[in-house]
């Protein structure tokens, strides 16, 4: 082993190709975590695990860009919460109207529409709710009382596509239709032409209109969902999570739990080895017996067995798989220990008094530093995976989304005989992208490190 | 002589190991096993003496009744010698030795196929399977390895090293149970030629089970192999390299012996070692690797055991399994480090 300057690693390292793949790939994981980080609020990934707050977004949909490659294109779920308001008074009637307009311009129907309100009012108002399609005919769907209240009151309700008043509403309009609405839904019979049952494509403009008497009423919270099967960048899953937030919060996470892990097993391991090689003797045997007996036990099964016994907190796996992840490096680096004991400026420093702790610190370990980088970017992927594997079989740690978990998920809901691409590829691509990136990082400084295998 | 020292302290430091192993696992999991006994023991006084009427009807009060029953209880912990902790020596002792035996006793939850719920058949009736599906995957992994690898090796720079070395580097960082989730996705749903789940629908008695498994097998077999073969591939390829560049070879290529021998005679013969040295640790590596990729292939082996074992936690399955994984993971490293010693005899005088 030479010793080599950091100088020397340096343009070496910004000589290798590999290298510099390894390091843009890392910048942009870099630029992911700290886009996720700021980009979206905390709350959101520590809601992964709360149906409640993903109860608007669809099913296992499918990413909105496959659109681009389609000729018939997949309805797009739209969530809309901004319609435009108009309040009128006249006499003593008050009417607050909301309209939403959409575009609908796929080759399949929605899956269903959904209209959610709040509203405050007094007595018993009337809520209209009609739609005007793209051929300017007028569809009535509803046309209902709210609950009668004396005072004021504030009333939240979700109005579903498969309301029954609202299928009897269509119903008593099935004259304009040129064919039997007989079991459609009522999305099927809103988003369908006239002639036959297609769908009509164009701007649609939904109305709700509350009417009042003598009363002043507001709607707030007003937003309509049309329930489509493709939706966001990356998609949703069956539990309606959008995947876009998963894999965007998993980056940090990853980058987090493989850097720290790769950091302390290498450090430790270094220090190990290197006080052992110094130390010699028995001192060394004892302590490479010790060596022995945490590489003879199956990593796998152990990591397992402590995460359902003791915690699966994220903090304690780091802890646990650093245990298993320091023994190769004490191995070598003890090794590298016992050559560069036998230098002439170890013994120098020695006869000269040093303090042993002095001679390790100053004059082994920096020696050491280029292949405990290398080690650290090659050990990296290693604790990725690992995590990811133990996440995978569902021991992961349930407070946040990590690629492992969105496999895992994926896994038991049957994602991949389900042909639910946009829900197993993506995770493990960053998975081995991540992997790549350090594996590259790792191969250039090893390369330095060691000449032999540059020929 | 000093192989014979070499080979007894090997064996020493592996079977303390094993003791360890077994300690740290009893230790985790001891005071769950714990209550899980007692409650076993509650469930079964309960159970016998609501059989029998009589014994019931002899009792005037329900505290009373509760008196008796609690002391039946009672009496059986300490019979069983559940009354002393978990961690007191003649426990763990009386624990380790029936372990040793192979005694795991029977499963809380989990059975075998053919039903039983003794610990030592369920994983006598998985583990076939499981060295059946890894271990004839590394085999086919560290053929093509080594073929690939020691072609790449003497031609360095060539089109198939760059490609080799690639492969290798890239197929390392792809999680193994990943790519099978893939294949299943192009296999069984895409083109749907292979089954997505691997455990054959028939029971184990059918007398086409075993085609039917091997069947079943093939979608994780080329899977492992698929994301195996790279490294071993490069690793030879490293190791080839080194024993190219030394003078024997240099020499033998000066007299002119023709390539294809030296590397298949010469190189290859002493690159022998670490190969054969890594093959024996692959092999128990694969099986430690197991659990992951046969809980997703479902495949019915030993890791699926254990998946499901630690699911339900269903102590003396995960101990017994345990037991057994590290009982071939440590006689793998001690064959490769007698295999590694055999070839390099710095090793053994421990130099």
């Amino acid at each position: 082993m030479s010793s080599v300057s950091p100088q020397e690693i340096k343009s070496e390292f910004l000589r290798s190709k590999i290298g510099i793949a390894g390091i843009s790939i890392l910048a942009v994981l870099v630029l992911v975590s700290i886009v996720a980080i700021v980009a979206i609020p905390n709350e959101t990934f520590s809601q992964w695990n709360n149906p409640g707050n993903w109860i608007s977004y669809p099913k296992v949909a499918i990413p909105v860009w496959v659109n681009l490659f389609l000729v018939e294109k997949i309805p797009e779920h739209k969530i809309l919460s901004d319609p435009i308001e108009k309040t009128e008074t006249s006499g003593d009637i008050s009417l607050v109207s909301h309209q939403f307009g959409i575009n609908f311009a796929y080759d399949d129907f929605p899956n269903d529409f959904i209209y959610e309100f709040s509203a405050q009012y007094s007595g018993t108002p009337l809520l209209e709710m009609i739609v005007v399609r793209p051929d300017g005919t007028e569809l009535k769907l509803l046309s209902t009382s709210l609950p009668y209240s004396e005072s004021t009151t504030k009333h939240t309700e979700r109005i579903f596509s498969t309301d029954e008043s609202i299928r009897k509403n269509l119903f008593l309009q099935s004259d304009k239709f040129d064919f039997s609405l007989n079991r459609l839904s009522a999305e099927d019979v809103v988003f369908s032409q006239m002639s036959s049952h297609q769908p009509l494509k164009g701007d649609y403009s939904f109305m709700v209109n509350l009417y009042g008497v003598n009363s002043k009423n507001e709607i707030s919270d007003s937003t309509l969902i049309v329930g489509g099967k493709a939706f966001g960048i990356m998609g949703t899953d069956e539990l309606r999570r959008d995947l876009a937030v998963g894999l965007l919060w998993g980056t940090p996470l990853a980058l987090f739990i493989g850097i720290v892990v790769a950091i302390a097993s290498v450090v430790l391991g270094l220090l190990y080895g290197v006080y052992a090689g110094y130390r010699g003797k028995k001192t060394d045997e004892a302590m490479m017996r010790f060596n022995d007996v945490i590489y003879a036990l199956p990593a796998l099964p152990f990591l397992i067995i402590l995460s359902v016994t003791i915690s699966n907190s994220i903090f304690l796996m780091i802890g646990f798989l650093t245990i298993f992840g320091w023994v190769g490096v004490a191995k070598v680096s003890r090794s590298m220990a016992l050559q560069i004991k036998t230098r002439g400026y170890i013994d120098a420093a020695e006869m000269m008094g040093q303090k042993r702790s002095k001679i390790i610190l100053r004059h082994i370990l920096p020696q050491l530093l280029p292949y405990a980088f290398a080690s650290i970017a090659i050990s990296v992927p290693a604790a990725i995976t690992t995590e990811a594997g133990l996440s995978f079989l569902g021991l992961g740690d349930p407070s946040f989304p990590t690629w492992g978990q969105i496999l895992h998920d994926a896994n038991v809901y049957g994602a991949a005989s389900r042909g639910l691409w946009w829900w197993i590829m993506p995770p493990g691509v960053m998975i081995a992208i991540t992997g790549l990136a350090f594996v590259f990082i790792g191969n250039a400084l090893d390369v330095i490190v060691n000449p032999k295998l540059r020929r | 002589m000093a192989l014979k020292k070499f080979v007894a302290t090997r064996m020493i430091t592996m079977f303390g190991v094993l003791m360890i192993t077994l300690l740290l696992t009893i230790s985790l999991v001891g005071s769950n096993m714990d209550t899980i006994l007692k409650q076993g023991v509650v469930f079964q006084v309960r159970a016998e003496i609501t059989e029998d009427p009589t014994i019931a009807n002899s009792f005037s009060s329900s505290e009373e009744f509760e008196e008796f029953v609690q002391d039946q209880i009672d009496q059986r912990i300490q019979t069983l010698g559940l009354d002393e902790p978990w961690y007191s020596p003649q426990r763990i002792g009386l624990t380790m030795y029936k372990i040793l035996l192979l005694d795991f006793g029977h499963a809380t939850f989990l059975t075998s196929d053919a039903g039983s719920s003794d610990v030592k058949e369920i994983i006598l009736e998985k583990l076939p399977r499981t060295i059946l599906l890894f271990t004839s995957a590394t085999i086919i992994i560290s053929i093509i390895g080594i073929f690939l690898g020691a072609l790449s090796g003497s031609k360095v720079g060539s089109v198939i090293d760059r490609i080799t070395s690639s492969f290798a580097i890239i197929s390392s960082s792809f999680p193994v149970w990943w790519i099978g989730m893939l294949m299943i996705f192009l296999f069984a749903f895409v083109y749907q030629i292979f089954p997505a789940r691997a455990t054959p629908p028939i029971p184990s008695t059918d007398p086409n089970y075993m085609i039917s498994l091997l069947y079943h097998m093939t979608l994780p077999l080329i899977t492992i192999v698929m994301i195996g073969f790279g490294a071993w591939a490069y690793l030879v390829r490293n190791f080839m390299v080194g024993i190219m560049q030394e003078d024997f070879i240099m020499s033998k290529k000066v007299i002119g012996i023709s390539k294809k021998k030296i590397i298949y005679r010469h190189a290859l013969k002493n690159a022998a070692p670490p190969i054969v040295t890594i093959l024996a640790l692959s092999l128990s590596g694969s099986l430690g690797g197991a659990i992951i990729t046969e809980a997703v292939f479902d495949w019915p082996g030993m890791g699926r055991l254990y998946f499901e074992a630690i699911t339900v936690m269903d102590l003396p399955v995960i101990i017994g399994a345990t037991y057994i994984l590290t009982v071939f993971f440590l006689v793998s490293i001690f064959i490769a480090d007698l295999l590694y010693g055999y070839f390099d005899p710095r090793v053994r005088t421990g130099q």
